[in-house]
């Protein structure tokens, strides 16, 4: 790409075409069309000549000393305004309480409203002033700056790549392909160590991805509601309910003899243990194959966790048994091993097995058997 | 270039400061370059001239809600505990006194409820964040209608589209700080977003959550990031667009006197620079405004994150909405599992291919432009959108995949409001994301190919008066007027098309020339880009349509001598003050 060699018409500081410019009247096209100058000039005859800039009109603020007085009034009136605002800013600080008052006055509190009424006046009576100066009283004729190409003269560039030619050439680092190699494959495994590092973002077994394949139930523990903590007896669901449980370890009591957990061990166990429990009439359910046995009595339990990016699960249609993810709508039909019916989801929600125990409750029957919530590369290996 | 005061507000002096007694301000500046050296480089800069268009305040408002976020988001440093341990709430809000929750979020409450204007910082913050985010989004888009992008400006396009996509990670980042139901919502899927990578995805997710989902680092992490490492790029890609833009020069609208070899405009200093720092002021005031009277983000409503609990129609902020619609119309069991390993195509096409590859179209657009149109020159011109109809149809059929992979992030409301059923929306939106485009772009660009034949009619025929008149053979006809010539010479002040063409498969010695596959797929696309244009008329054409006009006139007119025809209308008024087009 050439620099551009050729003199091109260039208009006169004031816009007007200059002499011999290609935009001149009448005059046929004196630049040919190149795709290779930086700076296009007007090419060939333009249908209309560059009339120019228009003149400079005045304002009346130029030439009416009354506007001109009368401008000043109403901008300084502006920043004593602002003024006004910033010390009720103040005042609102000082004068109201937030705290249990937070929603006094529409939805918001009157701390809130207050301040940010004054401060927004105040910051706009700033702003048109300074805007109402600059168009009434500063010095309003445009001015006309000539542009030049982005890229530096040819001499410069010629100049830069000879220097760069000569510093390689100098370096010698291309004649010594075994330094050069060497040295990119040094510099290149510094990524190893900066990689490693990362390692203890996940300390220890932290990064064990095993532990996706379980959950915290096991044979025997009792499904209790999600909020209280108690456990759920067969009996007392109806059909047509949808019960929101979790496992009974989640809330250990001395009764229970469950260990403590405490902060982010109780977090992921609750993000992977959630259930849902839903009675329907037992001749509804269209059993999977192998499951035959892991409802009891037309209660059946399914994780609650979506299977496409694990949202919780929560509307529930009685009538046709679907529940629906309130993230991307995935649908699932818990009669039917709660198969995808509608959305993105890609896989069933996995069925926990329960049974009910000789006190009445239910109780599961093991671990879920698949890894819940959203797929992972892993997941089938697992 | 010395600007005629001699009438400029008579408090302003008129004569020349003489170095005899130096002001304030330029004593300071001699003590500055003394030490500092500057004053070459701002003898130019401090009068630097910049163009004035209401368009070109878009990008200003993204550059003073930057600034704004900085002020605000210090504010909440100060109180804001970015951790996960879990504590009981006792502040002043009853409703979760009481309860457990992790310290971020009881900051948050305590920021809102018991620090004097902490709740007005942390909502001027977030709408300060929507702003931000949605004043780039319009930049952007004046840039490309414009045609702004092309050379030397396309390395400035890339920049903005960073900067956009920081913006956008940041606002993420941001709103899930106060580990609220609603930003657990958005993390936990962010994290589903991550197990459905290939290969690493898995690690990924441990990796970045110290372990399984939730865990306890994630809030100081994404904290860091939310308030250093993101920053600290956006500030330093913001210097490096501004310092292009100066070095570039804004470019201008055509117009009498306004040519691609010059820039016309106010200077820097005085009426630039308090323009614009008048238009700080009023941007940070509007948002102190929507702080105090527009809720956001009520936390307190959602409550604690609890990994078992979601909220209804929990939607993520706008920003991220088009890919949120991307997953929504996502076909049901798009999952393939291979050798034993799961690849989950109903997360990877919608958020990580489809999104990073129109960032990266996006990015492409004005070399790609530039290749087909193998115009390798300066453009400092802007172009009416309407004179680069293939270009504007694009932008419109971006826009409109755009608009619809949004409005599916909405699907569940618009089945609310429209009482249809979700299902048949999302079967809608399945055929329409791939339709609707085609048919904007189709749309759009016959659109804007009739737009530039009436300009040229305007340009030949003049515009139409609304003026019936009857001939004396009994012909009705309306009359048409001569345009004035400020709007006649700018409706021409545009480039020819010129469809670039292969110079012959072989050179001169018979020999294949080098690329002539690509040229021709060059040509054929630059014909496709630029054949239907309606080039502005030649002057013949013009003098030949003006002199039929004229002639109707004094047909017309009844009178004895050629009439302008203003006597019909308003317009030998309005002629007279200047009207340049641009302002239409
Ligand atoms: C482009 C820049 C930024 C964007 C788009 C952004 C966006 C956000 C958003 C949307 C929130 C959620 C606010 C809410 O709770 O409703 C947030 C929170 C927060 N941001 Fe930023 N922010 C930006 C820059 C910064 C900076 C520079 C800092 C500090 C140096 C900061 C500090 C914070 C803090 C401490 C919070 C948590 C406070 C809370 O949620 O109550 N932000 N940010
Ligand atoms: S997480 Fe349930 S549909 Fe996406």
């Amino acid at each position: 790409m050439s620099n551009d060699s050729h003199e091109h018409p260039v208009n006169a500081p004031d816009g007007t075409p200059a002499a011999g410019s290609g935009a001149t009247a009448g005059s046929s096209s004196t630049t040919p069309a190149t795709y290779d100058s930086h700076v296009p000039s007007h090419r060939e005859s333009e249908p209309i000549a560059d009339p120019g800039l228009p003149p400079h009109t005045w304002r009346p603020t130029d030439v009416d000393p009354k506007a001109e007085k009368r401008a000043e009034r109403q901008i300084a009136g502006l920043f004593v305004a602002a003024m006004i605002s910033a010390v009720l800013f103040v005042v609102a600080y000082f004068s109201l309480s937030v705290g249990d008052s937070w929603d006094t006055f529409a939805g918001m509190g009157a701390s809130t409203v207050a301040l940010g009424v004054t401060l927004g006046l105040s910051l706009l009576f700033i702003g048109i002033g300074i805007i109402h100066l600059a168009r009434k009283l500063m010095a309003d004729h445009e001015i006309i700056e000539m542009r030049h190409p982005a890229a530096s003269p040819q001499e410069d560039r010629d100049a830069t790549i000879q220097a760069l030619n000569d510093g390689l050439d100098e370096a010698g680092i291309g004649r010594r392909p075994l330094v050069r190699n060497t040295m990119i494959g040094a510099v290149g495994i510094l990524g190893l160590p900066a990689v490693v590092l990362l390692r203890d973002l996940a300390p220890g077994d932290k990064l064990d991805i095993g532990k996706l394949a379980h959950t915290i139930w096991e044979p025997g523990m009792r499904l209790v509601r999600d909020v209280v903590g108690t456990p759920i007896l067969a009996s007392e669901i109806e059909v047509g309910d949808l019960i929101n449980a979790a496992p009974e370890a989640l809330f250990p009591t001395e009764e229970n003899g469950y260990p403590e957990l405490h902060g982010a061990e109780k977090q992921v166990q609750k993000a992977k243990g959630a259930i849902i429990i839903v009675r329907m009439d037992p001749d509804d359910i269209t059993a999977g194959k192998g499951r035959e046995k892991w409802t009891a009595d037309g209660i059946i339990c399914y994780s609650k966790i979506c299977t496409h990016v694990g949202c919780p699960i929560s509307l529930y249609e009685r009538t046709t048994h679907h529940v629906l993810c309130p993230c991307h709508q995935s649908t699932f039909d818990l009669a039917d091993s709660a198969k995808v019916v509608f959305g993105p989801a890609a896989r069933p929600l996995p069925q926990l097995p329960i049974e009910v125990d000789g006190e009445g409750y239910l109780v599961a029957q093991s671990d879920f058997t698949e890894p819940i919530g959203a797929s992972y590369w892993e997941r089938e290996k697992q | 270039m010395s600007v005629d005061t001699s009438k400029v507000a008579t408090s302003n002096r008129t004569d020349a400061a003489t170095a005899s007694k130096p002001s304030p301000a330029g004593s300071l500046a001699s003590w500055a370059d003394d030490r500092l050296g500057l004053a070459t480089a701002m003898k130019k800069n401090l009068r630097k001239v910049f163009p004035d268009h209401w368009s070109f305040m878009l990008g200003e408002i993204a550059l003073w809600s930057f600034v704004v976020l900085l002020l605000t988001g210090v504010f909440l440093t100060l109180w804001f505990d970015p951790s996960m341990g879990e504590v009981t709430y006792e502040g002043s809000y009853d409703q979760l006194r009481g309860i457990d929750m992790s310290s971020a979020m009881a900051s948050a409450l305590h920021i809102s409820f018991d620090v004097r204007g902490g709740l007005l910082m942390r909502q001027m913050h977030h709408w300060a964040a929507m702003i931000f985010i949605a004043s780039m989004m319009v930049h952007l888009l004046r840039v490309a209608f414009t045609g702004a992008y092309r050379k030397p400006r396309e390395l400035n396009w890339v920049i903005g589209c960073i900067l956009l996509l920081l913006g956008t990670l940041e606002g993420f980042t941001g709103y899930s700080l106060p580990d609220d139901l609603l930003s657990g919502t958005g993390i936990r899927a962010a994290d589903g977003f991550l197990k459905a990578t290939p290969v690493a995805g898995t690690y990924m997710s441990f990796l970045l959550f110290g372990g399984e989902f939730p865990g306890e680092s994630i809030i100081p992490r994404l904290y860091i990031v939310h308030v250093l490492l993101i920053p600290g790029i956006l500030l330093a890609l913001i210097a490096a667009h501004m310092l292009l833009l100066v070095y570039h020069k804004h470019t201008q609208w055509p117009g009498p006197g306004r040519t691609e070899q010059n820039v016309v405009g106010y200077p820097m200093l005085p009426v630039y620079a308090a323009k614009a720092g008048g238009f700080f002021f009023m941007v940070f005031g509007v948002i102190a405004l929507m702080g105090g009277l527009m809720s956001i983000n009520p936390v307190w409503k959602f409550g604690p994150y609890d990994p078992t609990k979601v909220t209804a129609g929990s939607q993520p902020d706008w920003y991220m909405g088009w890919p949120d619609g991307l997953l929504r119309i996502m076909p049901s069991h798009m999952e393939t599992v291979i050798f034993g390993y799961t690849i989950s195509w109903n997360v990877l096409i919608p958020i990580l291919l489809v999104p990073p590859l129109m960032l990266v179209i996006l990015m492409l657009l004005p070399f790609v432009e530039g290749w087909i149109t193998g115009d390798k020159r300066d453009h400092h011109l802007l172009q009416r959108p309407r004179n680069a109809p293939t270009r504007t149809a694009v932008m419109v059929a971006l826009m409109t995949f755009y608009g619809l992979a949004w409005a599916a992030g909405g699907n569940d409301i618009i089945a609310i409001k429209l009482h249809a059923s979700i299902n048949q929306i999302t079967y809608f939106m399945r055929g329409a994301i791939f339709l609707g485009p085609l048919l904007a772009f189709w749309i759009t660009r016959r659109w804007c190919i009739s737009l530039q034949r009436s300009d040229n009619e305007k340009l030949l025929h003049g515009y139409e008066t609304g003026i019936i008149t009857r001939s004396a053979s009994g012909q009705y006809a309306e009359r048409h007027l001569p345009i004035n010539p400020t709007s006649a010479y700018t409706l021409t002040a545009r480039d020819r098309d010129e469809i670039y063409a292969v110079e012959g498969d072989t050179d001169a010695s018979g020999v294949a020339a080098p690329n002539s596959r690509s040229e021709k797929v060059r040509a054929r696309l630059s014909s496709w880009m630029y054949q239907h244009n309606v080039q502005k008329p030649t002057r013949a054409e013009l003098e030949e349509g003006h002199h039929h006009a004229e002639h109707e006139a004094e047909l017309q007119s009844g009178l004895d001598h050629p009439a302008d025809g203003h006597q019909f209308d308003d317009h030998r008024l309005r002629d007279t003050d200047e009207v340049p087009l641009r302002d239409h």
